[in-house]
């Protein structure tokens, strides 16, 4: 695992001479499962999109994919890329590597930055930024409010018509709190094609909140952050996303009750989707003790129950896709007191094992099911037309391998990003990726870990 | 610290010193030691405290006062000198429970104190209850009472009352047991080495 | 004992030995002119002060002196925290310094934890003296050794801890301690000031229980303490908060009064761990009253606070 960060800086390196080359020339794919599914195929690639799929299949390079599965690209609509104004713990180029190397094809990066994206500026040096690196589609996500202060709409049209073309608004980290403010975002937002991603979290009732208000919270005296402070802003913006006939965006649910409220709109036809982030999936409350702020995040870890629930409801289709929040932070903003730290955790590398390990293992998700809630839908949320496509002739060569029998021992401070905050420290967790390749070329490829498997 | 079963061919390796008759003719031979030193009961005598120091000194400063009481009709004050907090070697050793110290009415200011412990050793306890003794008062004079000294002092500490001098190594180990705490009287050898027992 | 972090999951035998030591070091001690023993000659005893409290501190630096060992006081405001430096750096530098045991008292709930994780490379012990609306272990032993020493056992005895429960370190370490040794502890607050799932504080195989209450009248007939917590009135009542409506409120609803005094049973205890706020949750009849063991509280402070240090700083240290 230690060769993991240079080797895939010598990739990236690598690229920059390979990707025109792998643009013209041929790259055979052999002996992989498309979703896991039917016999081994060979797929070939060819100027970007996949030429061929069928066996037998030659090329000047071949790719031993013998037991690999296939899988459209991974889409995040939910990172935090630090660039600009905390370089220190991640930049455009370093987030965009640990994408890659987690399978990821595009990304939606944060507003919250410093300067805010809140305007055309920002957004464009954001997207430029990620078009120079080359190894992922990243896609700035503008504020909703200026300075994502809440009071009155950042200037989202001009924002949605730069070159960045934004089509996700969040003020995330904050609520738009503000009802009226909250309607008025979701109204200009319908005309522009776009969405607003919510973070849902009524701010009168989390003053202070440092954890899950249950149980574990009270015997550490960490004051509560209640599961009503998320689900009573869904449920309303469910309602203003219905009277508008808006489309919304629910960021990492985190409890079973925002799960009714999703499953209560759809059914009366709210526009409405929803994430959940791999640590909700796999963490509980009970990490607290210790008062480690690694398990420091917003909305904080909740219980079991809540992670039965979302799982389910993952499966089910009522929370639509798994997003990241990959949220990089300086050891100094982590290792401290509990309420001095910042709240976040990385996820981009570790994403798609937790959701092997929480969702396929125990047979809650087969690998379609993982297509779905990683690529194909965050996609269609996103309104990406390249991202998130069947694996079939003619299609963008946007994709991932993932070594499903294979297993690896996450060390943080072995993982691409500057910062190491991941709460999946020396946890042995299934499915690697093992090469991850967008519209044709090579964007990470991970030999074998060791672990067992290939 | 007390051994609760063995036999006359321990395995490992212990010798009887002194039997149950052996340690009460000793405590007697002591209290008349004491009667005889302190001049107790003459006319210029000071007034004797026995202060035992825990554990095995509480016990045989009982005996001994009450040796005392009978062979000389004085009833002597007694007490008992817990020195733990006074120690000097609290860091070599694990950590030890505090005992009681609870001095006899009127104290000990003035008076004839004798400390009494089972085992002389090293000589540490005494010098510890020598400080542990200023805090507690100031006595007219300090005498000493073991039931054994085993030798290799490294203090300049010397018994006034001692019951049975017993040349030992390094590696052994003296354990005195009593009645009161320990079911039955007797001083055994131990051949055991226990270098970070309690033996003082 | 390699810190003392919080008497949650505390064996009742750890609390029993500590309170043995602090009463013997009471008994010898007592009626001394020369209150001094030589057991930590030579050990350094910080203690880091990051919220004001003059009782707490004072006791441990009693306790420190009153048994020689040197005992210097860092308080935030008048040090390299005030100018931003982190807690773990604070941490690492007195141990560096020399610091064989600190005293930290800090508004962050697990700071005391985070300082003891950061300190487990050195041989420095951490001792909490409050953290945030956490634990404040030491309290809750210095009022075990009070109720022990006013009504002869702890075990079987039932004990009202009345007041803002949500934001008291008492409370909890208190709770956790009192049950664990046997007694049932009834915590008294309005639903406002009850913690999620206070009912549930008793540890698994602890003597006695944990409940909850709303109803003080109808507690005190039974109980044979009642303990008033403080109420710090600025995060409890008012608009921002709304824990309650008002102090008026407060005091006749949760306030010990001398009619309430009266509904108690003869032989029970008044406990309060200070600063008490007169006229709000206990009236100056019953603090004065010789039903309230307030200075015994203080007195035995000094004691069961010489008793940690004593049992974290004498004796070779056996691997936590």
């Amino acid at each position: 695992m230690s060769e993991l960060a240079s080797e895939s800086d010598k990739h990236r390196s690598e690229l920059a001479s390979e990707s025109d080359r792998h643009r013209r020339e041929l790259l055979v794919i052999k002996g992989v499962r498309l979703y896991g599914e039917g016999d081994p195929v060979d797929m070939l690639v060819a100027d970007g999109v996949i030429a061929d799929v069928g066996t037998g299949l030659e090329g000047p390079e071949a790719v031993d994919a013998h037991g690999l599965v296939a899988l459209p690209g991974f889409v995040d609509l939910h990172t935090h890329l630090r660039e600009p104004g905390r370089e220190d713990t991640e930049t455009i180029e370093t987030g965009s590597v640990a994408a890659a190397l987690g399978g990821y094809t595009a990304v939606f990066a944060m507003a919250n930055t410093d300067p805010v994206a809140d305007n055309a500026v920002v957004v464009e040096h954001v997207w430029r930024r990620g078009r120079e690196v080359g190894l992922v589609d990243v896609h700035p996500v503008g504020a909703v409010t200026a300075g994502l202060a809440g009071q009155r709409l950042a200037e989202l049209g001009t924002m949605a018509r730069s070159e960045a073309a934004v089509r996700i608004f969040s003020d995330d980290g904050h609520c738009v709190a503000d009802p009226l403010l909250m309607r008025r975002a979701l109204e200009y937002t319908r005309g522009l094609g776009a969405v607003v991603a919510q973070h849902a979290e009524e701010p009168r009732l989390t003053a202070g909140a440092q954890a899950h208000e249950g149980e574990r919270a009270a015997r550490l005296g960490l004051a509560g952050w209640p599961a009503a402070a998320e689900e009573a802003i869904v449920a309303r913006d469910c309602l203003l996303a219905k009277q508008v006939d808006a489309r919304l965006h629910v960021c990492h649910v985190s409890t079973a009750g925002t799960v009714d409220v999703l499953r209560w709109a759809k059914a009366r036809g709210t526009k409405v989707s929803a994430e959940v982030t791999p640590h909700h999936l796999a963490l509980t409350d009970e990490r607290l003790t210790g008062y480690d702020p690694v398990n420091k995040v917003n909305p904080p870890l909740r219980t079991a129950s809540d992670v039965q629930v979302l799982r389910e409801a993952l499966a089910e289709g009522v929370v639509d896709c798994v997003a990241t929040d990959h949220a990089p932070h300086a050891e100094q903003d982590k290792n401290c007191e509990w309420s001095a730290a910042r709240p976040g955790m990385l996820g981009l590398q570790t994403a798609l094992s937790v959701v092997v390990d929480t969702m396929v293992r125990p047979g809650m998700l087969d690998w379609r099911g993982v297509a779905r809630v990683m690529s194909e839908r965050p996609a269609q949320i996103a309104g990406l037309v390249d991202q998130g496509r069947p694996l079939a002739i003619g299609e963008p060569a946007t994709l991932v391998l993932v070594d499903p029998r294979d297993s690896w021992v996450v060390r943080g401070a072995d993982l691409a990003s500057i910062a190491g905050n991941t709460p999946f420290e020396g946890m042995r967790l299934p499915g690697v990726v093992r090469m991850t390749l967008l519209r044709g070329r090579v964007t990470a490829r991970r030999s074998t870990t060791g672990g067992g498997g290939t | 610290m007390a051994p609760r079963s063995r036999g006359a061919t321990d395995p490992g390796g212990e010798r009887h010193l002194l039997s149950s008759g052996d340690v009460a003719r000793t405590v007697a031979r002591m209290a008349h030691q004491i009667i005889e030193k302190t001049a107790l009961g003459g006319p210029t005598a000071r007034s004797v405290v026995l202060l035992g120091i825990p554990a095995g000194g509480v016990p045989l400063a009982e005996r001994l006062a009450a040796a005392v009481a009978e062979f000389s009709g004085v009833r002597i004050g007694l007490g008992r000198l817990d020195v733990t907090l006074y120690r000097d070697d609290l860091r070599r050793r694990p950590h030890r429970p505090l005992s009681s110290t609870v001095l006899p009415e009127g104290g000990i200011d003035d008076k004839l104190v004798v400390l009494v412990d089972d085992v002389l050793y090293s000589g540490r306890t005494v010098r510890a209850a020598l400080d542990a003794l200023r805090d507690a008062g100031r006595p007219g004079a300090v005498q000493l009472a073991v039931l054994v000294d085993r030798g290799h002092r490294e203090l300049p500490v010397r018994a006034d009352y001692v019951g049975k001098n017993v040349p030992t190594s390094h590696g052994e180990q003296v354990v005195v047991t009593f009645t009161e705490t320990d079911g039955t009287d007797g001083v055994y050898l131990r051949r055991e080495a226990h270098h970070e027992e309690s033996q003082s | 004992m390699r810190h003392l972090l919080s008497t949650a999951g505390m064996s009742p035998a750890a609390a029993e030995t500590l309170l043995d030591t602090a009463e013997t070091l009471k008994k010898t001690l007592l009626g001394r002119e020369v209150r001094k023993l030589p057991t930590l000659r030579g050990r350094t005893v910080v203690t880091l002060f990051h919220e004001n409290s003059t009782r707490t501190r004072v006791s441990f630096e009693v306790a420190g002196k009153w048994m020689s060992a040197d005992v210097i006081n860092v308080s935030a405001s008048g040090s390299s925290a005030s100018k931003g430096e982190s807690l773990r750096d604070t941490a690492t530098t007195l141990s560096a310094a020399g610091a064989d045991l600190v005293v930290v008292r800090h508004p962050a709930s697990g700071a005391a934890h985070r300082l003891a994780g950061w300190l487990s490379s050195t041989n420095t012990a951490v001792v909490n003296a409050g953290d945030g609306t956490h634990e404040h272990p030491t309290q809750a032993l210095l009022d075990a050794a009070t109720l022990r020493e006013r009504l002869g056992t702890i075990a079987g005895r039932r004990i009202a801890i009345v007041g803002d429960v949500l934001h008291s370190r008492v409370a909890r370490s208190n709770a956790y301690l009192l049950s664990a040794l046997g007694a049932d502890v009834v915590l008294v607050a309005p639903p406002t000031l009850t913690p999620v799932g206070a009912a549930t504080w008793a540890e698994p195989g602890a003597g006695g229980t944990v409940t909850v209450s709303h109803d003080l009248d109808a507690e005190l007939p039974t109980v044979d303490a009642v303990m008033m917590l403080r109420v710090q009135a600025e995060r409890v009542i008012g608009d921002v908060a709304n824990f309650f409506p008002s102090v008026r409120e407060y005091s006749a609803a949760y306030g010990l009064d001398g009619r309430r005094l009266g509904l108690l049973p003869e032989h029970a205890v008044v406990l309060h761990p200070g600063p008490m706020l007169r006229g709000m949750e206990i009236a100056s009849t019953v603090a004065d009253s010789p039903r309230a063991a307030i200075n015994d509280q203080v007195r035995n402070g000094v004691h069961v606070r010489m008793a940690v240090l004593y049992h974290l700083l004498a004796g070779k240290d056996e691997g936590a």
